[in-house]
């Protein structure tokens, strides 16, 4: 589309001129700089960007930026991202939005819109609460959590995002942290090149409705041995001073110690390719495990959808030709009835 | 493969008669629906004017010989302009009992019934009602009422196909051809059109070359036993009828409605996006366009219909034309999602094949009951353009207007169909192409406020819209959402006085259409006593109607609205030259509850939601009694 030299630009030629409403200390702010300093990096014109949201705070998003933006229905941001692939699959859509906007009023869009693989880029800003409504609890609030909606703890099992999108057969599943702005940079250009759905989970702080809910995982006291940074082809170690691995232990993954003749090589490595692997690694829950970070799974072997419906129009075309307007009315058995 | 039979000769002993009404009728598994078919076909192309009424029941496959299995056809041909299958019934094939018992009332005093005597046993009896010991066809009271003619057609069919090398079920399943076969030698049409779609689809399609060929070889059969029987003492001609030259096909509702979108895209120069989920008796329209492909139409069905309503608005957006489609309980789910194109601003068509409702109601079946819900089944003040087909091939019409006017506004438009045209079918003159007016679109390549920035919201004085930029032109990135705009500048604004403004500009945007609406046509005297002003589907009814009763020396007019939101802007005067104003609808009283509210005028309903189309004689006697006050 654009074969002149892209111009130079900066995170600012990102950001738009309208005041951003998220609370003080809001994690949304970092994934916003994320993203803003990610794109000047990645070979795309501006114009040729499309935020799309659907309600929620993260859903604001797209206000913030100064690309082409659709701020949606609550849920349907999925649906509208398709639409727009549809009309014009050379626009490069990314899709944030929050976690009870995406996996609860909108859990059926996000689930076909993955199965279809469509080539959007997913972020969700998961901060296992409802932030906009003021705090009741969302699809991912753990098991027992007390909210303003549930004063008794919440009796729902929370969904987990990775196996819910390798389940609905995304083919780009990654997750990172809000204050890890280099990371969500680096899984942000992966999943820009992607062909297909991408999915990024971003953990999210709320600093009001559920400040903290993910410190085990971001504060410099146990980021190391709660989480798991994965790299394809790499063993998986992880622990304050790398001193743990996982490793295969019949059908399940198992945490080892190294040392005391346990090495490196007993480690499993990560390949990002395998779906099972894929799987087991989205089902490692604190406290019990560390949670992995980092490319999950990425498969290029499926056709994007955008592809296969412009393909078909092509196949259409070759097949019978350009559609004739005056044959297509005439089709059928018509008959004349004369001047008399 | 082309077939001479000796079939188009005219024959003496034929009787002349200006219109018949015929109902095919059977098991939902006896091919009613493809029987009427092929005869309305054959009508057509012998150039009769033809109208008809498909009826089958929800279910696909109802328990045999049950009576809420029964599947009907109505096709009413005939040798001047008509516009509707007909109030009753001159001939009826009921291929059972269950068919018999619930068609027999429609049929006219002495009206021809051709039965398969084969299917007249205690077991069909016993599964349609009948009580144990009767046989209608023994009842003396229907036998003095009717001509019955009792013809063994299981029987003969399998005879005729003794060399067939297909199974005695699928024989049986060329029936309904050998009683086609019988009603052409009857009314003396030709077989060809049939024998060219038998070859046609199961020969060449589904490449089932000895499925054509027993169906045509029991076509055959029954013209023969038609001819040789001896049975039936008359033979009746329609003559073809005196329509405006021209050439014509026969179109559905959803067929007619499917190109004339696919033509306003192509003479808008668009890309159509059609997302859906399927739904009776919307779905006819997705496949229509599912097979468009290389006219550039692009179709999606969506995971449900909220998603296809926003995969329509997204692609909108992105610079094509988005459509949905749907039915009642699917209008109901789009409604927020309408709302947002409401205030996006961004071109969108709805349409709605109106089923009887409400909830699953009567899916199949027919009703007007949408309008209201059309025009304010949404939260908040949130108008949309509303319009409304008013037979098979006007759906062709109205379809580009709907796209005109979406594209002319940049607002949605509910396109109101229902179940009754979509459906059903009548002669179309083929449109003149070069004739239809190119649609005109600018998208913006430029900013057009201060300082080179790009006002979104900044209105074309003459139709309010805003300007449809699209992603991809560098300098006009902009952010659109559901948030109230500010009127100037697009951006989010909380502001009291903005929010009213926004919302009355909304709503004179919508208003604005009513500049490029024709005005509503009377037909007969503009001025008088009555004037029976329909919408929709029940043009065809109160057309004939209207004339009947001025043939009958009444003074009584007839005036038809395809433009419901904004309504012709004529309509006041219209209304103001007639005494009284008898609203006929298949609801409650919307439309009259409209005009009464609009206009302060004590316009009278006539109002049945039985999911069947009126009768013609039912609003004649009405309209008697309201003027008789
Ligand atoms: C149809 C509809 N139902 C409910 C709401 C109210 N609502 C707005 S945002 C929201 C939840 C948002 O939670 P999440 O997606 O997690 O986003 P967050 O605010 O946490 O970023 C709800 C219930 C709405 N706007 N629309
Ligand atoms: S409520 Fe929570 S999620 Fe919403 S802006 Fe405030 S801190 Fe962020
Ligand atoms: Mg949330």
């Amino acid at each position: 589309m654009h074969d002149t030299q892209l111009p130079t630009l900066k995170a600012k030629d990102f950001s738009s001129d309208q005041d951003i409403r998220w609370c003080p200390g809001c994690g949304d702010y970092a994934i916003l700089k994320a993203v803003q300093k990610t794109l000047p990096n990645l070979d795309k014109a501006k114009e040729d960007y499309v935020f799309v949201s659907g309600i929620g705070c993260a859903a604001r998003f797209p206000y913030y930026m100064n690309t082409y933006g659709l701020h949606s229905i609550h849920g349907r941001a999925p649906a509208f991202a398709t639409g727009i692939k549809l009309a014009n699959p050379e626009l490069d859509v990314w899709l944030v939005s929050g976690d009870g906007d995406l996996l609860s009023i909108g859990g059926n869009h996000t689930m076909h819109t993955m199965r279809r693989n469509v080539d959007i880029n997913i972020l969700l800003l998961n901060n296992r609460i409802y932030g906009l409504t003021k705090g009741q609890y969302s699809p991912t609030s753990e098991f027992g959590k007390k909210t303003k909606s549930t004063p008794l703890g919440s009796p729902d099992y929370p969904v987990n995002p990775l196996i819910w999108s390798i389940g609905a057969g995304c083919t780009f599943v990654a997750r990172c942290i809000d204050i890890d702005v280099k990371h969500i940079e680096q899984l942000m250009t992966r999943a820009a090149a992607h062909r297909g759905t991408s999915f990024v989970e971003i953990y999210q702080d709320c600093n009001i409705f559920n400040h903290q809910t993910w410190f085990y995982a971001s504060q410099k006291d146990g980021k190391k041995t709660n989480t798991l940074l994965l790299e394809h082809g790499k063993p998986m170690i992880f622990g304050e001073d790398s001193e743990k691995g996982l490793r295969m232990n019949g059908t399940k993954l198992e945490v080892i110690e190294l040392g005391n003749g346990v090495t490196e090589s007993d480690v499993l490595l990560h390949d990002e390719t395998d779906r099972g692997l894929a799987f087991m690694l989205s089902q490692l829950l604190y406290p019990d495990f560390p949670e992995p970070l980092g490319v999950i799974y990425c498969s290029d072997e499926q056709d994007t959808y955008d592809n296969v419906v412009h393909k078909q129009i092509r196949q259409a075309i070759e097949e019978r030709g350009v559609g004739d307007l005056e044959k297509l009315i005439n089709e059928g058995d018509t008959w004349v009835v004369e001047d008399d | 493969m082309t077939t001479t039979t000796d079939t188009n000769h005219a024959r003496i002993d034929a009787t002349p008669l200006d219109a018949v009404a015929i109902r095919f009728c059977g098991d939902s598994g006896d091919g009613m629906q493809l029987t009427g078919g092929l005869f309305t076909n054959t009508s057509a192309l012998f150039g009769n004017d033809i109208a008809t009424f498909p009826d089958f029941p929800a279910e696909i496959r109802a328990p045999r010989g049950t009576t809420f299995g029964v599947s009907g056809f109505q096709v009413q041909f005939a040798n001047t302009d008509i516009y509707t299958p007909g109030d009753s019934v001159n001939a009826l094939v009921a291929m059972n009992p269950a068919g018999f018992k619930t068609n027999i009332a429609d049929v006219e005093p002495g009206g021809i019934v051709i039965v398969n005597e084969d299917e007249f046993n205690k077991i069909n009896f016993k599964k349609c009602g009948y009580q144990e010991g009767y046989n209608p066809l023994d009842d003396d009271e229907l036998n003095r009422r009717y001509q019955i003619f009792k013809v063994p057609m299981s029987r003969l069919t399998r005879e005729s196909l003794v060399d067939s090398t297909m199974g005695t079920k699928d024989i049986d399943r060329c029936r309904n051809m050998y009683a086609l076969g019988i009603v052409c030698w009857l009314y003396d049409r030709p077989l060809e059109p049939t024998i060219r779609f038998l070859d046609n689809f199961f020969g060449k399609e589904k490449q089932k070359p000895e499925v054509a060929k027993a169906n045509i070889g029991a076509l055959k059969s029954g013209f023969y036993f038609g001819e040789t029987a001896e049975l039936f003492p008359v033979r009746y001609q329609v003559a073809k009828a005196k329509l405006k030259p021209g050439k014509y096909r026969k179109i559905s509702g959803n067929e007619a409605t499917a190109l004339g979108f696919v033509t306003a895209a192509a003479k808008a120069n668009k890309q159509l996006v059609y997302a859906s989920y399927p739904i009776t008796p919307a779905s006819d329209v997705l496949h229509t366009l599912a097979r468009l492909k290389q006219f550039g139409v692009t179709t999606f069905q969506a995971e449900d219909e909220i998603g296809a309503v926003c995969a329509a608005i997204g692609a909108s957006y992105a610079g094509s034309f988005g459509m949905t489609g749907t039915s009642g309980p699917g209008l109901a789910l789009k409604g927020e999602a309408i709302g947002l194109a409401v205030m996006l601003e961004l071109p969108l068509v709805i349409i709605n094949v109106q089923r009887a409702g409400p909830s699953t109601g009567l899916p199949t079946k027919t009703e007007q009951a949408d309008l209201l819900f059309a025009l304010y089944g949404r939260p908040s003040e949130c108008p949309c353009i509303v319009v409304a087909p008013r037979s098979p091939s006007d759906c062709f019409e109205m379809a580009y207007e709907a796209f005109r006017l979406a594209v002319r506004h940049m607002c949605p438009v509910i396109f109101l169909s229902d179940g009754y045209i979509a459906n059903g079918a009548e002669p179309w003159l083929l449109p003149d192409l070069a004739a239809i007016k190119p649609i005109e679109i600018n998208h913006p390549t430029e900013p057009n406020g201060p300082d080179g920035t790009f006002l979104p919201y900044k209105r074309d004085p003459e139709t309010l819209a805003r300007p449809w930029a699209i992603p991809g032109i560098a300098g006009l990135e902009h952010r659109v959402g559901g948030l109230e705009k500010d009127a100037s500048t697009g951006n989010v604004s909380y502001d009291p006085e903005n929010h009213d403004k926004m919302i009355r500009t909304r709503a004179a945007k919508i208003l604005k259409a009513a500049d490029t609406i024709p005005p509503l046509e009377v037909r007969g005297p503009v001025s008088g006593e009555a004037l029976l002003l329909g919408w929709g589907g029940t043009y065809g009814t109160i057309t004939t109607a209207g004339d009947e009763l001025r043939e009958k020396g009444h003074s009584v007019s007839t005036a038809h609205l395809r433009y419901l939101n904004p309504m012709p802007k004529n309509l006041g005067e219209v209304l103001g030259n007639f005494k009284t104003i008898i609203v006929p609808e298949i609801n409650l009283g919307q439309l009259v509850k409209l005009i009464r509210c609009e206009f302060l005028i004590d316009a009278i309903g006539i109002n049945e939601v039985r999911g069947q189309p009126f009768r013609i004689d039912t609003l004649v006697r009405k309209t008697l009694e309201i003027m008789n006050r």
